[in-house]
């Protein structure tokens, strides 16, 4: 009787000392995560803007809605973003600006993440009814005029705060990624692995959570990225064309007051270049950390 | 017809240096030969179909020389092959039928075809016409989607376009392996029928079901890890094999008629060298009962009986 | 004994799922422990249908299936299905399919352990993997702490036949297991099943490949779009195939000593011998029954018309 001993095989990448427990995956997962170039420019990015919108405002001596300095002065040593026709320091608004941001990147994109993931995961893995189901009222909320729900919102509501307005972003924007997830989701329920964790008697819940999520969690992030993306950019428009929140400032903010006091006719570019550029930083950043988080969590992309 | 291949080697290009994918295999064909080359994956059997017609840009070419009736064929050069390619040298992919586009009309597809190879659709419908109906399909098939033919229907089209041009030189990688039983037949006898009416003058049917290409080739390459291990006649290979791997091969196939308990077949251990750094010497050194301190040293392809080729230090 | 009777499978298809298409239809037959039984038949045929009903998979539409007496077409409830896995278990046919590609191979193990035995120690863990490495003759190093892309397709085949030794199963539907392995292992692997069977384990043997089930099988099972058209003892089956259905598939088989012309001058030989009127020809316009007629004693075939074509 002949024993199948196969050779080892030249061509694989030496291994690390892993054990053979399903822990060692995060672990694994780590270390490669400190070393991969795309990851750590997007990260550093993304983590110097929150840094500025956490740490400098308790720094700063005025608020941002204070008018302390003199007019439409450019950048100086004194004032880093210039000023405005108020005289408010634009560094001030841009560093709270970003707060808002975050805020309401995080919190709509969340919310929408969450409830768009949910809906997808479970549409795409039991199928049948229920997933009829599903789909009409993901439809139905899809063809829901947004941006029209939320200005006559915006215009009734007195004020409002930015977490109502990220609320809001949420609870319009899920559908895209309740599609985007069921789709997935179904391709990956049909794979061999799928049912045979069925057959060692794993639970649905755990099935999606332990198999299903990880092997699209590059997916699941981009998703929330575009989610956090679309919620900022939303926003963005709101406050720009004034239906944004009533207090606090945000960058969508200093825009709409830079095209409304005629900034764009006077050349005064440091009025909403750095705003414009802000979000466009941060969004651009947290794209590349996708990528670079693909390769991450791809073992085969890994060994290239 | 004639066909020599003469120490072709073609690598593929890594990030990890060049896997020596094809390491020099020489042999000819004959006039009218169907030579089945047979081998396991990662025997370079696809490679040596493709870099006969130049169809994969990772592939680089390093050396060795291919001559078709006389005729230098340019491997390496991509452009020069445009006039080799489907009109003297044709290649029927592996999963060629799933690769229709789905939204066009089948005849569309092949009238473009013919276009862009400079040949009027007009002037090859009648020939068109006869050659559909005598692999059993009706004219109307240009009419349809492919969505709308089964398998065997697909792939019976897939070979008509294939050799439309009366190419001298028909390449059929693994055209069967998707097919049901009964289909497989079919295709594999309509393979022998072309070559019977001079539709094409010779063909190499690239397969990893031996048992299959014995039933249509004249002669049968058994590859190895990028190097040729044997060439004979069908019934020699099958009958009287030299080669180990070969006879190896042959004991590990079930076969109708051959059940467990009164003949135990058994599997060749351990599995193909990895290309990238090949072993010294022969590549089946390391699974061979037979291999010793001669083997080290890479064994030629040689004429060992009248039209009987191996590449053995041990073959009797 | 793992008992299919009458098994049908509807499948409803179409917009808003008026259509419907049979994918079986009354299948009956039986898997007894230490026997194999080959499922053979060509795309579309239901094979895989079957295996996947068998494991709970894909539901019945009618019919029932019984292991050891326990309906199990029926089987409601997490708990009820998760006993029965621990006796019966399947291997699939794509070997990189089965495994999800971010986590090492050893984790279908390692699901086994949580779910099934989760009290058992580190170190009996490991000699419990250990030992049904052993059977399926795999080296623990070398196979154990890798990705399933660095395993070869046979390798990954038999750690999970590994996996469902762990549980002790009692039956395994294996679904063409080796037809997308290379050539040299798959005889390996397929030595594996026989000597599973010799274990005492029933095998249902689902494949397409005639050969295979020659090889191994006690029992085989024909089918043909969704009907069992014949099946029996293997050696009987293989030797005297009656049904034309059948007697095609043989004719279709490359083997290896003889051409296509000869296997089919051979049968159409025995048949033009054979002329007598058979208690499984139908007459002109006679509908086919459900229920298999005798041929000799553990050989059954579907009653057919003798001159239709198939």
């Amino acid at each position: 009787m002949t024993a199948a001993q196969p050779l080892p095989d030249p061509t694989t990448a030496a291994e690390e000392p892993a054990a053979a427990t399903p822990e060692a995956p995060q672990r694994e997962a780590l270390y490669f995560a400190l070393r991969n170039p795309k990851l750590i420019v997007g990260l550093s990015i993304v983590l110097l803007f929150l840094l500025v919108g956490l740490v400098v405002p308790p720094l700063l001596e005025h608020g941002p809605n204070e008018r302390y300095a003199p007019p439409l002065l450019p950048p100086s040593g004194e004032h880093w973003f210039g000023t405005t026709q108020f005289g408010q320091d634009l560094f001030t608004q841009f560093a709270y600006g970003i707060r808002a941001t975050f805020l309401v990147g995080l919190l709509g994109g969340g919310i929408a993440a969450v409830i768009g993931m949910t809906i997808g995961f479970v549409a795409g893995y039991k199928g049948g009814w229920v997933d009829e189901v599903l789909n009409m009222l993901t439809n139905v909320v899809l063809v829901l005029p947004t941006l029209a729900v939320l200005f006559i919102i915006a215009a009734y509501v007195d004020s409002y705060s930015v977490t109502t307005q990220s609320f809001f972003i949420g609870m319009t924007s899920w559908p895209w990624a309740a599609r985007a997830v069921r789709s997935q989701a179904l391709s990956l329920s049909s794979r061999d692995f799928v049912d045979l964790a069925r057959l060692s008697g794993v639970r649905t819940w755990k099935i999606i959570v332990r198999d299903i999520a990880p092997n699209m969690s590059s997916y699941l992030f981009m998703t929330f990225i575009l989610l956090f993306g679309g919620a900022v950019l939303a926003a963005a428009g709101l406050d720009f064309v004034g239906l944004g929140p009533s207090d606090g400032m945000s960058l969508g903010l200093i825009m709409h007051q830079a095209v409304k006091w005629g900034a764009l006719q006077l050349g005064v570019w440091w009025w909403f270049v750095p705003p414009g550029l802000g979000i466009t930083a941060i969004v651009g950043a947290m794209y590349i950390m996708n990528v670079g988080l693909d390769e991450v969590f791809n073992p085969k992309l890994r060994e290239m | 017809m004639t066909l020599e291949v003469s120490d072709l080697q073609v690598y593929y290009r890594t990030l990890r240096g060049d896997v020596r994918a094809l390491d020099g295999p020489t042999f000819g064909l004959a006039d009218g030969e169907i030579m089945g080359l047979a081998g396991e994956s990662g025997s370079g059997k696809s490679t040596l179909s493709k870099s006969l017609i130049r169809l994969d840009g990772r592939m680089r070419y390093i050396g060795g020389s291919v001559t078709l009736d006389g005729d230098e064929v340019p491997i390496w050069d991509d452009q020069a092959m445009n006039e080799f390619r489907y009109k003297r040298i044709s290649l029927i992919p592996q999963y060629a039928m799933s690769a229709m586009n789905p939204t066009r009309k089948i005849g569309k597809m092949i009238a473009e075809l013919l276009e862009s190879r400079g040949v009027r659709f007009r002037d090859t419908r009648d020939e068109l016409h006869r050659r559909l109906e005598l692999v059993g399909l009706q004219r109307d098939v240009l009419d349809r989607y492919p969505l709308e033919l089964s398998g065997g229907m697909k792939q019976r089209t897939v070979m008509v376009i294939s050799t439309l041009l009366n190419p001298s030189l028909l390449i059929a990688d693994e055209v069967t392996s998707a097919l049901d039983v009964s289909t497989q037949r079919a295709v594999a006898e309509t393979l022998v029928e072309f070559r019977d009416r001079r539709f094409v003058k010779s063909m190499i049917v690239v397969t990893h079901d031996i048992s299959l290409v014995y039933q249509i080739a004249d002669t049968i390459m058994v590859m190895y890890a990028g190097r040729l291990a044997e060439k004979a006649s069908a019934k020699t290979i099958i009958e009287m094999p030299k080669h180990p791997y070969t006879k190896m091969l042959l004991d590990s196939l079930p076969e109708v008629g051959v059940k467990y308990e009164d003949k135990r077949l058994s599997g060749i251990p351990g599995s193909p060298p990895g290309l990238l750094k090949p072993p010294q010497g022969c590549r089946f050194r390391d699974r061979c009962p037979l291999a010793d301190k001669q083997c080290l040293e890479q064994p030629p392809f040689v004429e060992v009986e009248r039209d009987h080729h191996v590449a053995c230090w041990k073959a009797e | 004994m793992l008992k299919f009777d009458r098994v049908t499978k509807v499948y409803k298809v179409g917009a808003f799922g008026g259509g419907s298409f049979t994918a079986v239809r009354e299948a009956s037959f039986e898997v007894r422990p230490g026997e194999v039984v080959s499922l053979i038949g060509e795309s579309g045929s239901g094979k895989s249908t079957l295996g996947k009903m068998a494991l709970r998979i894909a539901s019945v539409s009618s019919g029932t299936i019984t292991c050891d007496g326990t309906d199990v077409s029926t089987l409601r409830g997490h708990r009820r299905l998760k006993e029965y896995y621990r006796k019966v278990q399947g291997v699939f046919q794509d070997p990189f399919s089965s495994y999800n590609p971010v986590f090492k191979a050893d984790r279908v193990f390692a699901m086994i352990r949580s779910e099934y035995h989760p009290g058992v120690s580190d170190a009996e863990w490991r000699d419990k993997v250990a030992d049904a490495l052993k059977v399926v003759r795999l080296d623990p190093d070398q196979v154990l702490g890798k990705y399933p892309h660095q395993l070869s397709g046979g390798q990954l085949q038999r750690m999970l036949l590994a996996r469902a030794l762990l549980l002790d199963i009692d039956y395994l539907v294996a679904d063409e297991v080796i037809s997308m392995l290379d050539a040299s292992t798959r005889i390996d692997v397929l030595n594996l099943l026989a000597d599973l069977k010799a274990r005492g384990m029933g095998i249902l043997f689902v494949t397409h490949d005639l050969a295979l089930g020659n090889y191994i099988s006690d029992q085989t099972v024909i089918l043909h779009r969704g009907e069992i058209v014949e099946r029996g003892v293997t050696s009987k089956v293989f030797a005297d195939p009656r049904h034309p259905y059948t007697k095609k598939l043989f004719a279709s088989v490359p083997q290896f000593h003889k051409k296509w012309d000869e296997v089919e001058a051979e049968l159409r030989a025995r048949e033009a011998a054979d002329t007598s009127s058979q208690p499984y020809h139908l007459a002109e316009g006679q509908a086919v029954p459900s229920e298999l007629v005798e041929v000799t004693e553990g050989h059954y075939v579907q009653p057919f018309h003798p001159r239709a074509a198939v």
